[in-house]
């Protein structure tokens, strides 16, 4: 499903990514972990297509298309999703309306015709299920006003909304409470199926408690320096990143 | 802004730019008393409207053109400017069937249907081409409710008395240089009458429509509501595209005695000139609205999209105790565009209320100025006013400017001003796109997103329109 080789990126000049390797198959999920200022997020930024960086070598295959050549909407059509590490808040629009423009434009995307804000409603109060939302938050405003944990929430439910075959979760941990970290976890867990994948990405181990994932990799200075299977993540909880830091210095 | 996704709109073409091949009755450009007595002579009008005309225009020679907005062009030659231009076709008074085809076709393309069968539900529709009014509809249906609905010239014939009360009441001809010239050479415009405890049932409009080319147009509103009566109406308004820019100094007057409510909204679409800000319509225009009756209420409502310039202060006179006064208003410059509007909020009976609420914004090399003054005289006792300015960025090239004005002579005024800035950010355009919407419709959805607590204030059937219309003025926002 994706093929990262040897993939350098960086931002105003300077390298961030310097060459990861990493391929995700269907039904999959991977867990990218590491020290702060590794290149987690920027993996993610990249992934989605943020033009404030840029690829200076490798490449990155997606559903055998080059992901790079492609626009960020045009990944996003073709199911690929980013939980944001800090959602963007829009004021003035409703959740409502935001969440059926994005699954609109899917449907256009596909040749389908696109539904009205009546069959929208059908459709949505299955996907609230998802996130233990009550529809009062399809009125809100999209972002703007709600706490961190909700909004790391309003996340998941756009992902269950538009159902992506790959989705990046960028540091959906941060800023939850356990509670809406099990919310969030469950959500992410209801969505799992044989032909979608999971890049996980995450600064501590606590969420792969509840996210399990098949692979763990961890990103240190641009580099993954080590994989394994769900038993690194405790390893690393237990040893620090110091630990993997100094293995892969002497690999 | 800093990134390029902004970059990749294509401009999309005026839509609205096309001209109708008609004949038309034209007088030679130049303005003086000869021209003003043939315009009044055209129209068959009776001596005191000609008097009336002529002083306003010896008024209109002492004064000067004003420059304190914030806007900048080219001197205008009054002198080289045509001041009546109206379709051969058009009979004075003539029936629906006996408009020329061309003219409904117009106004069909328009998105207007005239026609008997084709017409707007629930729309009471007068249509303005150049100087003169083409067609209203429902004209009979709402006269049943005794409501008058027609053209100005119409009303001059068929109601003088009332038109000569009422007119310049509330904008006198001496009031400033653009409003003394409308005085002078208008030539059409829409007159409403709601008598006394009626609530008129359906919403009115005018659609004013540019054609012919070097002609200015000057239409003149004049809208009552007597006692207990309520009104909604619409403007709506385009040109064609041409590379001379057009004048447009329009004059707005309403009237709400006790208890009556007016609710004006205004759709404003006009030609803004090319992306390098040739051509395009200057927009000069007074709007004024007196609450003359106790417990009255005007609400101003406004989607200014078009023109090159825009210069325009819809105002209230709160004169009777507890009335309301309203200013709701989205502008929106882009290209090369500029506008300079606001409001201004007059309180003089006790108890009176303002809200002032605005959203301006501004893309490309645009530039956009709210200019209010909020007005509280000694005797206007336990008067409150809010005022909300709002301004969104979009590239750095644009510019957002504040002008308020506060003059309060009494202790008990409440007053509230609030304002923001803010810049349309990469990060949400990105965020929509990682959603799946391109770039447009991102913008369309963020900006619409800003202008909503004024869209809601719209009538229905058009708040749809002027979200679509900020989106299509947006695209080729470049950065």
């Amino acid at each position: 499903m994706l093929e990262i080789t040897n993939l350098h990126a960086g931002a105003e000049g300077v390298e961030i990514l310097k060459g990861i390797n990493l391929t995700v198959n269907a039904g999959e999920v991977h867990a990218i972990m590491g020290p702060n200022g590794s290149g987690k997020s920027t993996l993610a930024q990249v992934l989605a297509g943020r033009e404030d960086y840029q690829v200076t070598e490798g490449t990155v295959r997606y559903e055998g298309k080059d992901l790079l050549e492609m626009e960020p909407e045009e990944r996003a059509l073709a199911g690929l999703f980013m939980a944001f590490q800090y959602p963007v808040e829009i004021p003035g629009v409703t959740n409502a309306y935001f969440l059926r423009v994005a699954y609109n434009a899917l449907r256009k995307s596909r040749g389908l015709e696109e539904v009205d804000p009546l069959d929208f409603m059908d459709l949505i109060d299955e996907k609230l299920k998802t996130v233990e939302w009550s529809a009062d938050i399809l009125e809100r405003q999209v972002n703007a006003g709600m706490s961190g944990g909700e909004k790391k929430r309003n996340e998941i439910l756009q992902m269950a909304v538009l159902e992506p075959k790959l989705a990046v979760l960028d540091e959906t941990d941060s800023g939850l409470d356990i509670d809406a970290l099990k919310i969030v976890a469950q959500g992410v867990n209801n969505m799992r199926r044989p032909d979608n994948a999971l890049l996980v990405i995450t600064h501590y181990q606590r969420l792969l408690n509840y996210i399990v994932p098949d692979y763990v990799h961890v990103l240190v200075d641009g580099r993954i320096v080590k994989s394994g299977g769900k038993e690194l993540a405790l390893e690393l909880e237990a040893q620090g990143y110091e630990w993997v830091q100094e293995a892969g210095a002497a690999s | 802004m800093s990134g390029s996704s902004i970059d990749e709109f294509v401009d999309r073409e005026y839509q609205w730019g096309f001209v109708t091949d008609i004949e038309s009755d034209v007088i030679p450009p130049g303005l003086s008393e000869d021209i003003i007595r043939l315009i009044s002579s055209k129209k068959d009008e009776p001596e005191w409207l000609l008097e009336w005309r002529l002083k306003a225009y010896r008024g209109w020679l002492k004064m000067t053109e004003p420059h304190w907005a914030h806007v900048h062009y080219d001197p205008i030659d009054y002198n080289d400017m045509i001041y009546y231009a109206a379709p051969k076709t058009v009979k004075p008074l003539g029936s629906l069937d006996e408009v020329d085809p061309k003219l409904l076709e117009t106004y069909e393309k328009l998105g207007i249907p005239l026609a008997e069968q084709k017409r707007l539900t629930g729309v009471a529709v007068d249509a303005i081409f150049d100087s003169v009014s083409v067609a209203t509809t429902y004209k009979e249906t709402l006269a049943k409710e005794g409501v008058t609905f027609c053209s100005f010239s119409e009303a001059v014939k068929e109601h003088p008395e009332i038109v000569r009360k009422y007119l310049g009441s509330v904008v006198p001809h001496s009031d400033n240089f653009f409003a003394a010239l409308n005085a002078a050479v208008f030539s059409d415009g829409s007159f409403v009458f709601i008598p006394k405890g009626v609530r008129c049932p359906m919403e009115l409009s005018t659609y004013f429509r540019i054609n012919a080319a070097n002609t200015g147009q000057f239409e003149r509103t004049l809208i009552i509501a007597e006692e207990g009566a309520s009104v909604s109406y619409l403007e709506g308004c385009t040109a064609p595209m041409r590379d001379e820019n057009q004048l447009h100094a329009a004059v707005v007057e309403l009237i709400a005695l006790d208890d009556a409510t007016i609710k004006y909204s205004t759709v404003q679409n006009w030609y803004s000139g090319d992306e390098n800000g040739v051509g395009g319509v200057y927009n000069f225009v007074t709007k004024r609205g007196k609450c003359a009756g106790v417990n009255s209420r005007i609400t101003w409502t406004q989607v200014e999209t078009g023109s090159a310039i825009t210069w325009k202060y819809p105002s209230v006179i709160l004169q009777g105790d507890n009335s309301v006064g309203e200013f709701y208003s989205v502008a929106v410059v882009n290209r090369y565009q500029q506008a300079d509007t606001g409001t201004k909020m007059i309180h003089i009976g006790k108890n009176t209320r303002s809200t002032i609420i605005s959203k301006g914004i501004s893309a490309g090399h645009g530039n956009n100025s709210y200019r209010g003054l909020v007005k509280v005289l000694p005797k206007a006792e336990g008067a409150r006013n809010y005022t909300q300015c709002d301004s969104m960025l979009i590239g750095n090239e644009c510019g957002a400017h504040t002008f308020p004005y506060i003059d309060i002579q009494n202790d008990t005024t409440s007053m509230e001003h609030e304002a923001s800035t803010r810049k349309i950010g990469e990060d949400q355009i990105f965020y929509c796109k990682q959603r799946g919407m391109t770039t447009e419709d991102a913008i369309s959805l963020i900006v619409n997103g800003f202008a909503k607590e004024v869209f809601q204030y719209l009538p229905m059937e058009f708040a749809v329109e002027a979200q679509n219309l900020l989106g299509i003025t947006l695209e080729g926002s470049v950065g």
